[in-house]
């Protein structure tokens, strides 16, 4: 998986909770069937993201529940990476499993207007905003961190730690 | 020997070091291994993966809690994989549908003290109440725990709450932690671990203590841990045969931060729509209509709060215009209320009972609000939509303010019917 990403900004506030990007009567719903509901509190979100988008939100994106059809379900939009003052830990930890890029930016829900298009290196941390010319410092990815979105998820870790043989190493 | 904290003294040993600080990235084994509804997925996701074995299968408990008794077809397939994934794996300790997972894992002594804990639930950080480390992942994470048996993690920074004063009447644990989240916000403990300790944390019931680390993923915690006392292992060996033993952090551990609160001046407290931070003392919350008062969850449904709703309803009937639903922690919590004469009185004040397990709370069935309907919860989570409508609106309290809103169809002051306290 790259670890630079580069679009056109969505912008969202403070406390976007998981309930809202994955209802739970929705979770067990196929996939054109609950597309409608993600991020409800935007009407028309769904219809309106195109793939490679990206999010910049406030404080505590994300927070609630270990639900994985959050971040899954924003995954499945096609957004290319969220970039945050800061995340839900749930949700974080499950965007590294699934190989979604999140980056914690502090500043960034002011350094930037919807529409504004960015370029995000989730190893560096840097955050530039192409359409004003500036730049900011996120919180890049640790190693540990990094090396399980760059083998494409922890599944793909646990693949390649059984090696095929289809057995649980001791 | 370098002073830790409970977390770091947990992940020390489950990583096999010495000592670690805030910050370091370990490996860590886990010690128990939760899953409910979500086993399912899980374990067909290994299935795919070609892996046949789990790690080490018994220090996994599997309990079906979510969606029970099936309120869909689609559901009750997903309960009957979950059963041939229970037996394809040789997990013993299944515990069938006998409440939400962590009420049943803490009453029947399936979690000790100092242990490591990951479940495919938000909320295990309920485990911190009897002393243990205990986080929510999702089911990816927990797929990989299962079969590996363990998973990174970065040590937390810890913060330290700690709480004096004696509890005035009508306060519960409740509204102790619904205060520190309006004071401190849903994101004090983001990426860090709690502690939560002194006097009056000392002198709570471990039921109290399970509703305030229950919601410590509310103020954003990875772990909520009380020092695991006297309490905590007279309460365990009840109920398990291994040897239980005191746990707490070493003198002169490093926190983050210490917070000292006085509870002597409590009001109780209500979070308003949509956030369990946006609370604010009983008294300047106004005329608030309540259709369904909602006493439920691993939050807020054990013996010790059907008892307060019960004294509250005693000899008094539900408002005509109010739906009081109560839907017990546990199985064994519905027995142990029923023994001592509250489910009676609940019901004979005409409060609707419905199976244990997380019914109405996360949403998925058993009592969900249609538009413009309100309610007032003893749960742990506001969010917009979370129970139904999105143009719903919730409410979180005690149960005594929960009950005190069946009885008068509006969110009043608990004290008006009640001046008990369950913090000793």
């Amino acid at each position: 998986m790259q670890t630079r990403i580069r679009g056109r900004v969505w912008k969202f506030g403070d406390d976007v909770d998981t309930d809202v990007m994955a209802p739970w009567n929705t979770i067990s719903a196929p996939w054109e069937d609950r597309r409608g509901s993600v991020l409800h509190i935007r009407p028309g979100f769904a219809d309106q993201v195109r793939p490679g988008d990206l999010i910049v939100a406030g404080r505590n994106w994300g927070c609630g529940s270990s639900r994985e059809h959050a971040p899954e379900n924003l995954k499945l939009l096609g957004i290319g990476a969220v970039v945050a003052e800061s995340f839900g830990r749930i949700y974080f930890r499950n965007c590294i499993a699934i190989a979604f890029p999140n980056l914690v930016c502090p500043g960034i829900a002011a350094a930037c207007e919807e529409g504004d298009e960015l370029e995000v290196d989730i190893e560096s941390g840097r955050v530039q905003n192409l359409t004003r010319g500036t730049g900011l410092e996120g919180e890049g990815y640790a190693r540990d961190m990094l090396e399980i979105v760059e083998k494409g998820g922890l599944m793909k870790v646990l693949e390649e730690r059984l090696g095929g043989g289809g057995d649980a190493p001791q | 020997m370098m002073a830790m904290t409970m977390a770091e003294k947990v992940l020390a040993r489950a990583s096999g070091r010495k000592s670690v600080s805030a910050g370091d990235f370990v490996t860590a084994t886990a010690d128990r291994v939760m899953a409910h509804e979500a086993f399912t997925l899980c374990g067909l996701q290994l299935l795919k993966l070609g892996v046949e074995r789990l790690a080490d299968p018994d220090k996994v408990i599997v309990i079906l809690d979510h969606y029970f008794p099936a309120p869909t077809e689609q559901m009750a397939r997903g309960h009957a994989v979950a059963r041939q994934l229970v037996e394809r794996f040789g997990v013993r300790h299944f515990l069938g549908y006998a409440g939400v997972c962590h009420q049943v894992l803490v009453e029947q002594g399936h979690i000790h003290p100092g242990q490591l804990v990951f479940g495919t639930d938000s909320h295990s950080t309920t485990y911190g109440a009897v002393g243990a480390a205990g986080t929510g992942l999702g089911l990816t994470e927990v797929s990989y725990v299962l079969a590996t048996g363990e998973i990174w993690l970065r040590v937390p920074p810890t913060i330290r709450f700690v709480f004096g004063g004696e509890a005035p009447p009508g306060i519960m644990s409740k509204d102790v932690v619904l205060q520190v989240a309006g004071s401190f916000g849903t994101e004090v403990a983001q990426y860090r671990a709690i502690e939560f300790a002194g006097p009056a944390a000392a002198r709570m019931s471990v039921a109290s203590r399970l509703t305030m680390a229950n919601m410590g993923v509310e103020l954003g915690a990875k772990f909520a841990f009380f020092e695991a006392d006297e309490i905590t292992c007279a309460y365990l060996r009840e109920r398990t045969d291994e040897p239980i033993s005191p746990f707490g952090p070493d003198v002169g551990a490093c926190y983050e931060a210490v917070h000292e609160i006085d509870i002597s001046g409590l009001e109780p407290q209500i979070a308003c729509p949509h956030n369990p931070g946006n609370t604010k003392p009983v008294s300047e919350i106004g005329e608030v209509r309540v259709d369904q008062a909602f006493l439920g969850s691993c939050t807020n449904a054990r013996v010790e709060d059907l008892a307060v709703a019960a004294e509250i309803l005693a000899g008094r009937k539900v408002h005509p215009g109010t739906r009081l639903l109560v839907t017990p922690a546990s199985s064994r919590v519905l027995l142990d209320a029923t023994r001592a004469g509250y489910t009676e009185t609940l019901l004979e004040a005409g409060a609707h009972l419905t199976t244990p397990g997380c019914g109405a709370c996360p949403g998925g069935h058993g009592g969900l609000l249609a538009p413009g309907e309100v309610c007032l919860s003893s749960t742990n989570r506001n969010f917009l939509g979370r129970m139904g409508s999105a143009e719903a609106e919730v409410y979180l309290g005690s149960p005594a303010s929960v009950a005190a809103a069946a009885v008068a169809g509006r969110i009043v002051d608990p004290r008006e019917f009640w001046n008990g306290t369950t913090i000793g």
